[in-house]
């Protein structure tokens, strides 16, 4: 009798009389596709004898990944300006991911179409510097503070044609306010300035006011995630932590130099990091204010703004150092940092909505919009693109450590400033002052 | 002073609050307090003030009463009352708490507990504390305010560290599950418009009909809300794996049933049997209990074959084949495999297991067969007190002559010669010459047996004892053919085992002293006769070879630095002359002694030599021939290549640059070092690993597709975290923290099947 497999090339034909004889046969079904439409199927033997040298060979990948990836790092995307003056604030729509908003130090403020990245509306908001501005959580109005004590509510609508821009309502306060947020889902806005105040939309006292010895307030930022709870930046050098519900502030830290702003994490609750002006970032966890969780270093100027990603993996910081750097929030060096000849100092800084682009307002009256990836390609891609993006980037993680695709992952052509006066010598002599770790050296105290 | 105290006390306080946490100073507004503190001294020198002007004012009265004027005394208004009132009291009439409670005793309107009180009261010295400060007031309300926020953000906790661990993070995080929606949902949003829609509705609602025809019943639905997508998968996976490993179970079992080779079968029993009976004894090992059950079991089995007539000629088949057996060969041998199997299976089991069969057993000892002392007579030869209640075996004593021959050695058999000597008087002067080489050449030869084994058969003795074992072993072969199962032998064995090791717990340490085997020479001085051996000759030549090749070494290199001979030289010892200080110079010999004595076997100079020695001769040129017998010429047995050949294929390898540790004596430079590729070599582990080997294997896993299958590939360069264009993240909002708790409890459950289906196996 015979005995044929249907799948392997040779097998016996067993004839009566017990004899073997090898017979070459094969199925086309294994090898002839049914319709043209078909792919072609192209049979692999991963049998790792046939494919040697597989360390080497994904070495030379990975190094070629690396190299591609600095070469494609082109992460600036445009400038948008028509300021008159400098840009001290933006807020970004909650529900359209197109809209920006920007506020400028002469009171003007605009509100940006990013994807035609020209300017669609502009409103004189307030006399002096806009401190800032939130667009409430349904979209459909924004509020602005500014130097001339007033709280504004805007609608979203352009006015039509021949009709004036004219503020919703308008708030008379005593003192001038710096720093505004809204709650995430409920009609209450705090803002700070002599003091931090939790304001209802309908009411025009504060339903609430928070003071601790301290006159003089830089930010306030609701917990996106807790939303009861709030955090500010006093000019102490402290970070007083809050919750709405309670008649008193809960706690504060003090340290060694004064925080500009602070974002909280939204994915983590309890997390949020804070722009120092020593240069540095700090991430606390808030229940444990004693130590920060982690020092972010990179910086060689104070720094102004900080934004977490939507994702809550990594944040964005805007500094006095004409630079943009993006930090992994576990992680204490930046792993990207933009600058371009005319930026000057970055005052504020987002991370937009979808993780893929970061805005920067500077000096210079240009707002600018940048990649959060520098070398990813933007739009949509092919199958086989984005297999072949997930795999150079698991190459290039996987043999991150070697040196020199280190070297090359890591090289950046900075302005020499930039590197240049963060490491003065010190005067005093080694050994003299006790060593202190990184994060134990920022922390004064924590005041109940 | 007051301020001083309220300080003190304050701190004392916040010594106490602050106890909670630690690390950096805890300040709390002590600012503040003493602002107020100041605040409060300004009142008491009002209030001294105030006092001062009463004195004046008092003076200047006294002085005007001086001066002859009438003090106009302040008309006062009372009443008789029978008690007093509270309210018409002056500063000047004390008012003692006993006076208030006086009049309460004599109410009748307050309670016996209020008037328990008030006595109480009166009897405590104590002044009642005065309320906190609101500074202190506020921080404690601070203080409660934060552990309550910090509680509420803690709940967090377990999500956040899950998303760390994750290995994929899909944002936005509360997307819809994509995939047909369930029938009902989209029915609910339609309404019935036309007449026709209408008329239709309204007849099934007069007959109560159901409008929507429920997809799932109530229970289905339940059950679907109560597993999880994850969790059914799971369930679905392993009801898959079992299902597949049943089918192939059955079809291995039906194409085994189907094989008609009776040899195989035979083969497979018989592993099947040799399988039974390791692991049964593994069970007598581990577990007596369960091995004397799997022995009733046995028994049992007995029992029953010795009540049915399975295996007996009594059936049809058997019937059929006795008629047969006559003519048929094959018919006869069946017949006697089926007797065979009958005998097995109705054979007593004799063993020590059980106490009962322990009993028959003593009765029964002729049962067990000879061999099974015998071997147990062979091991313990060299200890007569362990040969156990067979050593009056008349065979037995015989070996025992032997033995005492071979032990007493010489000095006996000399003795026998001496007898024979006297016996026949006067023997030839050649023949007493030959007995006594004889006699020496014996002692020699069972001293070398002694080194050698224990055991020594001399002469014809031994091939007597040789033949008895061997025809025993005959025998028992024999019986082993004539049917014994495996199974049967080995109770055997159990029992035997069994009793030896009831036996041997008196005697332990004879056993061993019999068990002890020789090895090596040394071992031999431990033998209780003294032999005498010749002194240790072995290592001596090797030494000597190693003398002799010193020189020859020395002689080929003899440019160099002789790195013996630099690291083996004697230091010169300078002797200075010291003060004579206390030492316990005992202990510290004693301690050189230890130190000596653990590294006695180490030489490290010489190990540092012959490394480097190893290294060099690895660098040196090596010939390597490539020569193939029977290329390009006849090859075969006998046959060799040509040596033009041979020379042709010869390869000499270049001579590598000389080495850096050339003129340096204890030092080795590695030469594999290529300068090439450092610049591509990890040169310290990165952070997260904790051991090279971790790393390696990290960097060794090939990742591309040219390695991996598809899904692998797919698997392994999974994105961490991935986003959609153009989709607004939201933050983190409260259903994910249920839904991360469904996650984990889910989890947990799955773990803890696991765990439970794990002792099963």
């Amino acid at each position: 009798y015979a005995k044929l497999s249907t799948h392997g090339c040779i097998s016996y034909v067993v004839f009566r009389f017990q004899m073997k004889v090898k017979v070459l046969s094969r199925n086309p079904d294994d090898y002839v596709r049914e319709t043209k439409l078909d792919i072609q199927r192209v049979p692999r033997n991963y049998d790792p004898s046939l494919h040697p040298f597989e360390v080497s060979r994904e070495y030379t990948r990975a190094l070629n990944a690396t190299k591609l990836e600095r070469v494609f790092a082109k992460p600036f995307l445009a400038s948008l300006d028509g300021h008159r003056d400098g840009v001290n604030c933006l807020a970004k729509h909650t529900q359209s991911l197109s809209t920006l908003l920007s506020g400028s130090c002469d009171g003007e403020l605009k509100v940006w179409d990013l994807t035609k990245r020209e300017c669609v509306r502009t409103l004189q908001a307030h006399e002096g510097f806009i401190r800032g501005v939130v667009v409430r959580y349904c979209g459909t109005s924004f509020f602005t503070v500014g130097d001339d004590k007033t709280i504004k509510q805007w609608t979203m609508e352009t006015p039509g044609y021949g009709e004036e821009e004219e503020p919703l309502n308008t708030i008379l306060g005593k003192t001038v306010f710096t720093g505004l947020d809204h709650h995430q889902n409920k009609s209450v806005f705090a803002t700070c300035g002599q003091q931090v105040d939790i304001w209802d939309e309908q009411r025009s006292s504060p339903i609430r006011s928070f003071s601790w010895g301290v006159d003089s307030f830089s930010s306030i930022r609701f917990n996106p995630v807790e939303t009861d709870l709030l955090g500010s930046c006093a000019s102490d050098r402290s970070i007083i932590l809050y919750d709405m519900r309670e008649s008193t502030p809960l706690k504060k830290v003090v340290m060694t130099m004064r925080s500009n702003t602070l974002c909280w994490n939204p994915m983590e609750a309890f997390h949020f990091t804070c722009a120092n002006e020593d240069y540095n970032l700090y991430t606390y966890d808030m229940r444990f204010l004693e130590k920060p969780i982690k020092v972010h270093m990179d910086h060689v100027s104070a720094v102004l703004d900080v934004d977490y990603s939507p994702t809550g993996q990594e944040f964005v910081s805007a500094s006095f150092d004409k630079t943009i750097r993006i930090f992994p929030k576990n992680d204490g060096h930046s792993r990207e940092v933009y600058h371009t000849k005319r930026m000057q100092h970055v005052i504020c800084v987002k991370w937009s909505s979808d993780s893929k682009y970061i805005l920067s307002g500077s000096d210079e009256m240009n707002i600018r919009l940048w990649k959060a990836n520098a070398a990813e390609k933007l739009g949509v891609l092919s199958h086989r693109e984005r297999e072949a993006a997930n795999y150079s980037q698991k190459l290039k993680e996987k043999f991150q450590h070697h040196p020199q695709i280190r070297r090359i992952a890591r090289h950046r052509h900075l302005p020499k400033i930039f590197s240049f006066y963060r490491f003065g010598f010190s005067s005093t002599k080694p050994g003299s002052v006790p060593v202190l770790s990184e994060k134990e050296k920022h922390v004064v105290s924590v005041v109940k | 002073m007051a301020k001083v105290s309220k300080i003190r006390k304050s701190k004392k306080r916040s010594k106490v609050a602050g106890s909670s946490s630690k690390k950096p100073p805890v300040v709390y507004d002590d600012e503040q307090e003493e602002d107020v503190c100041g605040a409060e001294e300004d009142v008491s020198s009002e209030e001294d003030d105030g006092e001062d002007e009463r004195k004046r004012q008092k003076l200047l009265e006294a002085i005007g009463a001086l001066g002859g004027k009438r003090k106009h005394a302040l008309a006062e208004r009372s009443e008789a009352a029978v008690h007093m009132s509270e309210f018409s009291m002056t500063a000047d009439d004390e008012a003692d708490l006993s006076d208030l409670i006086g009049t309460i005793e004599k109410t009748p309107a307050a309670t016996a507990q209020t008037k328990k009180h008030l006595k109480n009261l009166q009897r405590s010295k104590n002044t009642v504390e005065c309320p906190l400060s609101k500074q202190e007031n506020e921080r404690i309300q601070r203080d409660v305010a934060f552990q309550k926020a910090a509680l509420e953000v803690s709940r967090w906790q377990s999500i956040i560290t899950q998303n760390q661990r994750a290995e994929q993070l899909v944002f936005p995080l509360n997307q819809e599950p994509s995939g047909p929606k369930p029938i009902e949902q989209v029915v609910m949003g339609w309404e019935a418009r036309t007449p026709l829609e209408k008329e239709i509705f309204s007849l099934l609602a007069a007959n109560k009909q159901p409008i929507l025809d429920a997809v799932l019943t109530p229970a289905e639905e339940a059950s679907v809300k109560a597993m999880d997508l994850e969790q059914v998968k799971i369930r679905r996976a392993e009801r898959q794996k079992a299902r597949a490993l049943q089918s192939y179970y059955e079809a291995k079992a039906r194409r085994e049933r189907k094989i008609k080779s009776k040899k195989y079968h035979k083969v497979q029993n018989k592993a099947k049997r040799k399988e039974f009976v390791k692991q049964f004894e593994e069970l007598v090992k581990t577990d007596p209990a369960a091995a004397l059950e799997e022995l009733d079991k046995m028994e049992r089995a007995r029992m029953q074959e010795r009540m049915s007539l399975k295996h007996q000629n009594s059936g049809k088949w058997a019937k059929s084949k006795a008629i047969m057996a006559k003519y048929d060969e094959g018919a006869r041998k069946a017949m006697q495999q089926q007797l065979e199997v009958n005998k097995d299976l109705t054979q007593k089991l004799v063993t020590s297991l059980s106490k009962e069969e322990e009993e028959e057993g003593e009765g029964n000892t002729d049962m067990l067969p000879d061999f099974v002392n015998d071997a147990e007579f062979k091991q313990d030869s060299s200890n007569p007190w362990m040969r156990g209640r067979l050593s009056e075996d008349p065979t037995e004593m015989e070996l025992k002559d032997t033995m005492d021959v071979t032990a007493e050695g010489a000095s006996a058999v000399t003795k026998e010669a001496e007898e024979e000597e006297g016996s026949e008087a006067e023997g030839t002067e050649e023949d007493a010459l030959l007995r006594e080489f004889d006699s020496r050449r014996k002692q020699r030869q069972d001293q070398e047996s002694d080194t050698s084994a224990v055991i020594v058969n001399d002469g014809d003795d031994g091939v007597e004892e040789d033949q008895v074992t061997e025809d025993k072993v005959a025998e028992i072969s024999d019986e082993e053919e004539e049917g014994l199962s495996e199974f049967t032998r080995m109770y055997r064995g159990i029992g035997k085992s069994l009793e030896k090791d009831a036996g041997s717990k008196d005697g332990s340490a004879e056993l061993e002293e019999g068990l002890m085997r020789i090895r090596s020479v040394d071992d031999v001085d431990l033998l209780p006769q003294e032999t005498p051996t010749e002194p240790q000759q072995a290592p001596t030549p090797q030494h000597q070879k190693s003398a002799e090749q010193q020189p020859s070494r020395s002689r080929k290199r003899k440019k160099g630095i002789e790195l013996r001979e630099v690291l083996t030289k004697e230091t010169k010892v300078i002797k200075v002359p010291l003060a004579p200080t206390v030492t316990d110079s005992e202990e510290k010999l004693d301690q050189r002694v230890l130190i000596e004595e653990a590294f006695a076997g180490d030489d490290v100079i010489s190990d540092f030599a012959r490394e480097k020695r190893k290294r060099e001769d690895e660098g040196k040129p090596k010939v390597i021939d490539l020569t193939l017998p029977g290329w390009g010429e006849w090859g075969g047995l006998g046959l060799k290549p040509s040596k033009r050949k041979r020379r042709r294929f010869r390869i000499r390898t270049e001579v590598p640059p000389p080495r850096k540790d050339q003129h340096l004596p204890s030092v080795i430079i590695s030469e594999k070092r290529n300068s090439a590729i450092t610049p591509h070599q990890v040169s310290s582990l990165p952070f997260p690993f904790e051991n090279p080997a971790q790393f390696e294997s990290s960097i060794r896993t090939p990742l591309g597709r040219t390695w991996n299958t598809e899904r692998t590939v797919k698997k392994m360069t999974k994105p961490r975290v991935v986003t959609q264009l153009g989709a607004i993240i939201e933050p983190m909002a409260d259903e994910q923290l249920l839904k991360g708790k469904k996650k984990v409890s889910a989890r947990r459950r799955s773990r803890n099947t696991k765990t439970r289906t794990q002792p099963a196996k």
